[in-house]
């Protein structure tokens, strides 16, 4: 058993992927197509892009969907590292098994469920619905999420390194703004992504809770692909995959770049140079 | 600073052999542990514990893992409060103080240097918490790069260092706040066996230099007796004895400190004499006397057991003058050949197994001892103890 | 070991570090799931909000036993009346349990070959997976409607190559929603069996190798039940949700296709009936709370 290549692995892989990227590919493609008719191709056009451009109702969640992915992102940023360091640091603590429990069950919880439940939250304390109902369904979904992905960043973390610092008479505040926070904050950066990205696509959580004038994009779209498929969503989707798509990548080049750098002067730093 | 000694030129002999403070009644303890208990949950990792240690003192916490140094240390540093008792630095109650407020610093086994700072940046890092103005911290810096001769790497990130590096890099960083103690837990674990041997030899040299008070943690025997004034062996969160090396090796006060620190070989029996500063013990099964220059330590009666190194043992294929006392007979099991020295196994008629390590003055050509020859094993009266725990 | 510090500032700070994202989510996570249990036991009304209060604790304690007496299990009465509901819960478990299985079948190997890859490979292939993760689910679903439905490209393509003479009808149907589910969770599968392969210490295989074991045998014998706690992460990790899925069934499925997801939106949307989809909520819950525990129970332990 070498790890490398047989057939076997180079088969599965391929045909796995092909099987998760061929829908994505085909729908790209198709986004060029000039025909009305999204499955004929009548020609390259670029012309579901301009009309896009035009597209007021489109825009409009456009903008919506993107303040509230921002700042729920943010904030659920902010209450997810939280929730991390109160579940690696303070394992134990009145209630920890609820918090614990509170903290995983978002990330499996049937949306519909979760969004019926805040839907019904916010008509029961009487608060009006709309972009800030939205916002704060967001924040609680995605938090749980970001604490996963600080937490195990902070499971691995070495805990000598915020000793030494205390040793030498910083703080535990100051320890936390200049050697906790600084090291798990790629962590803490892809637990943002995440949620900016959940938040961008959140279709079910954000039918409950919206109101009146704050509609998302992908309710927008949801809507219009119920109509039937049409060149024009495939135009949006394509730009909402190239978006992300940018993101991701530049962000696994940066680290493997810097991982790559790192290993290199580690070499050096044996042979003694 | 590989090879090199840091002092200059005289040896360390005069400051190390005058310095006993442990003898004078007078002297005031600099580190102090008064009953102190640690438990954690149901495990009690430190038992009503007391212990002085003193100012320029090099002291070692010895023992295997478990058995409470690293939590005593601990202590020290303000990492673990302790369930009871009172610890005291320099006539100061420390319990209650956070670490950051403590005027000790800590040298961690895995070095803990800031990955996200360079090597300036790690040493200032202390200094900057004290608030030292700048240029302060930069002569002070400077200083400790040049203790540690690493002037020429410090811009460089910790993961561009070498082991050896690194370790220098976080004693520089300990010792920048010029504590009133440093500890060392485990410092040299990570290093390779000839550069452990080496950086040993510096921290003497540093101590000693710095007058400051060091304590160590370590499981390492032969680290501990290289580095330490005194040692104290731990088991189970009691310390077992304290006294310098020397005393440790040659009059261990029970047999699990005789078998933590080298090699012994243990006979039991009873204490069928005790006078005049002889202690006399017979030995089951064989009926071998062993006298022993002792005085005290053993009653009349008492079950204990006759403790001696190796090296202490002679062999010799015929009987001594008196084979009635400090002999033993049996017949040569196994032998080990060492290089420098060769350890003889041999087999008591009692089927216990006694070693007998002889120094190989010449070059062996052929062994004038070997297998199955029937052999005399004899030691002095002030080779070995008799220990009753 | 905790670090204990007796200055107070810190563990005031240490408390709120607990008390901020704790309060959150008993506000907006917790204290919701008990207004939906509050509302599945109050009556209709054609009103806005269409139920009847019940439980109203601004009345007082002294009232309280009054209106607990009076609570109304009627809406989950008529779970059980309407074959709908029943058939629904049904069919999403089976749906769920089949393509849990599915996924299982068509992430290992993948996965497999993932953590068998050439170290250099590795990150970039992993990328590949999470990089589908991070778009949209909504667009994922809806690229599946270009190829599935009736005049779709899958069919374009079987009939210009001749295997078949009439359009298939896949979509919508209940094989469409099977697809768009393989297709939504098999990365959710692939990372955690990858997070496990990848660490399996290679000389184990060696060890076995050595004794005289085959590698098939070596597979089934060491690799699997190595790679067993992935296994069980990804299963609830595509199971519990894909129960509650709405999304693929509406978009993909056809109106015979029942899953509880889609009834209970329906309930909510169109006929506006509260109390009945809050108790359809509270049931899928009740089903769904073991394997929701034994998945914390899983993650916790990961995580320890």
């Amino acid at each position: 058993m070498r790890r490398g290549a047989s057939w076997f692995n180079v088969t599965s892989i391929t045909l796995g992927f092909a099987f998760l990227y061929l829908p994505i590919v085909l729908l790209v493609i198709y986004s060029f197509n000039a025909s009305k008719l999204v499955t004929v191709w009548g020609g390259f056009s670029t012309k579901w892009y301009v009309s896009l451009l035009t597209n007021q109702g489109l825009l409009d969640a456009a903008w919506v969907t993107i303040r509230v992915a921002l700042l729920s992102a943010t904030l659920a940023t902010v209450l997810g590292t939280l929730a991390a360091i109160a579940l690696v640091r303070f394992g134990r603590f009145p209630g920890g098994t609820l918090f614990s429990g509170m903290v995983y069950a978002p990330l499996v919880m049937p949306e519909v469920i979760t969004g019926l439940a805040m839907l019904l939250l916010f008509v029961a304390i009487g608060f009006a619905r709309g972009f800030w109902t939205l916002t704060l369904a967001h924040i609680t979904f995605s938090m749980c999420f970001v604490a996963v992905v600080v937490q195990s960043r902070l499971v691995t973390f070495d805990r000598s390194l915020e000793e030494a610092a205390l040793d030498l008479g910083c703080p535990p505040f100051r320890t936390f703004f200049t050697i906790t926070l600084p090291l798990i904050l790629p962590a803490v950066v892809a637990g943002w992504m995440l949620a900016f990205t959940l938040s961008l696509d959140d279709l079910v959580i954000s039918s409950f809770t919206t109101g009146p004038g704050a509609t998302t994009l992908p309710m927008k779209i949801y809507s219009q692909v119920r109509l039937g498929v049409t060149p024009e969503i495939n135009a949006i989707c394509t730009i909402l995959i190239a978006i992300v798509a940018t993101g991701v990548i530049i962000a696994s080049i940066v680290t493997k770049r810097r991982e790559v750098e790192r290993q290199r002067a580690e070499r050096l730093a044996i042979q003694g140079v | 600073m590989a090879g090199k000694s840091l002092s200059t030129g005289k040896s360390l002999g005069p400051i190390r052999r005058a310095f006993a403070p442990w003898n004078d009644p007078a002297a005031k303890p600099f580190i102090q542990f008064q009953n102190v208990t640690k438990s954690f949950g149901d495990f009690t990792a430190v038992d009503d514990l007391s212990l002085n240690i003193y100012e320029r003192e090099f002291f070692a916490l010895l023992g295997p893992s478990g058995c409470g140094k690293t939590t005593l240390m601990r202590m020290i540093a303000g990492f673990e409060e302790p369930t009871s008792g009172h610890v005291m630095l320099d006539g100061q109650d420390l319990v209650g103080v956070p670490p950051y407020r403590r005027p000790t610093n800590m040298m961690f086994q895995s070095y803990a240097l800031f990955p996200h700072m360079n090597v300036w940046d790690n040493i200032a890092f202390g200094l900057k918490q004290d608030g030292m103005p700048k240029a302060d911290i930069a002569t002070r810096v400077d200083e400790m790069l040049a203790l540690v001769k690493l002037e020429k790497f410090a811009k460089r990130k910790p993961h561009q260092l070498s082991g050896g590096q690194k370790q220098r890099v976080a004693l520089a960083r300990s010792l920048a706040k010029k504590p009133k103690v440093l500890l060392l837990d485990e410092p040299l674990g990570a290093l390779d066996k000839k550069l452990r041997e080496e950086t040993q030899f510096e921290l003497i040299d540093l101590q000693v230099k710095l007058g400051m008070t060091f304590v160590i943690v370590t499981h390492d025997q032969e680290e501990a007796m290289t580095v330490a004034d005194r040692i104290a062996v731990m088991d189970q969160g009691k310390i077992v004895q304290i006294a310098t090396p020397a005393e440790i090796y040659e009059q261990p006060n029970s047999r699990y400190v005789a078998d933590f620190i080298g090699d012994i070989n243990l006979l039991e029996g009873h204490i069928s004499s005790t006078e005049g500063g002889v202690t006399t013990l017979d030995c089951d099964g064989t009926g071998a006397k062993v006298q022993v220059n002792q005085d005290g330590g053993a009653k009349l009666g008492d079950r204990a057991w006759f403790a001696v190194r190796p090296e202490k043992v002679a062999i010799s294929l015929s009987p001594p003058v008196d084979p009635s006392v400090n002999a033993v007979t049996g017949e040569v099991w196994d032998i080990a050949y060492l290089g420098d020295v060769s350890i003889y196994h041999v087999r008591l008629a009692t089927g216990a197994t006694v070693k007998a390590t002889i120094t190989n003055t010449t070059r062996l050509v052929e062994r004038p001892i070997t297998w199955d020859d029937k052999v005399w094993l004899t030691w002095s009266g002030d080779g070995g103890v008799v220990l009753t725990r | 070991m905790a670090l204990t510090n007796s200055s107070s500032g810190h563990s005031r700070l240490r408390w709120l570090v607990v008390a901020i994202p704790y309060l959150w989510l008993i506000l907006l996570f917790l204290a919701p799931f008990l207004i939906v249990v509050k509302i599945s036991l109050s009556a209709t009304a054609i009103a806005m909000p269409p139920y009847q209060p019940a439980l109203d604790f601004s009345a007082g304690l002294g009232v309280l036993w009054q209106q607990l007496k009076e609570l109304s299990f009627d809406n989950y009465v008529f779970l059980t009346e309407d074959a709908l509901y029943w058939e629904s819960y049904l069919s999403s478990l089976k749906i769920a349990l089949i393509s849990t299985f599915l996924i299982l079948i068509i992430g290992y190997p993948i996965a497999y070959g993932m953590a068998r890859a050439r170290k250099e490979w590795r990150t970039t292939l992993l990328m590949l997976v999470i990089l589908p993760f991070w778009t949209s689910f909504l667009i994922r679903v809806y690229a599946w409607i270009g190829i599935l439905k009736p005049e779709g490209l899958l069919n374009q393509l079987l009939l210009s190559v001749g295997v078949i003479s009439e359009p298939l009808n896949i979509m919508p149907s209940t094989l469409a929603v099977y697809i768009g589910i393989v297709y939504s969770y098999l990365p959710f599968m692939i990372l955690p069996l990858y997070a496990t392969l990848e660490k399996l210490d290679e000389t184990l295989l060696e060890a076995a190798a050595d004794l005289g074991c085959p590698p098939i045998q070596a597979f089934w014998k060491i690799t699997f039940p190595l790679s067993l706690p992935g296994v069980i992460a990804g299963c609830f990790l595509v199971f519990i949700p894909a129960v509650g899925e709405f999304v693929i069934p509406d978009l993909l499925g056809g109106s015979d296709t029942l899953m509880i997801g889609k009834t209970l939106w329906a309930e909510f949307f169109s006929n506006r009936d509260w109390p009945v989809s809050s108790a359809v909520a509270v049931v899928l819950l009740a089903i769904l709370v073991i394997p929701i525990m034994l998945f914390q129970n899983a993650q916790k332990k990961a995580s320890e």
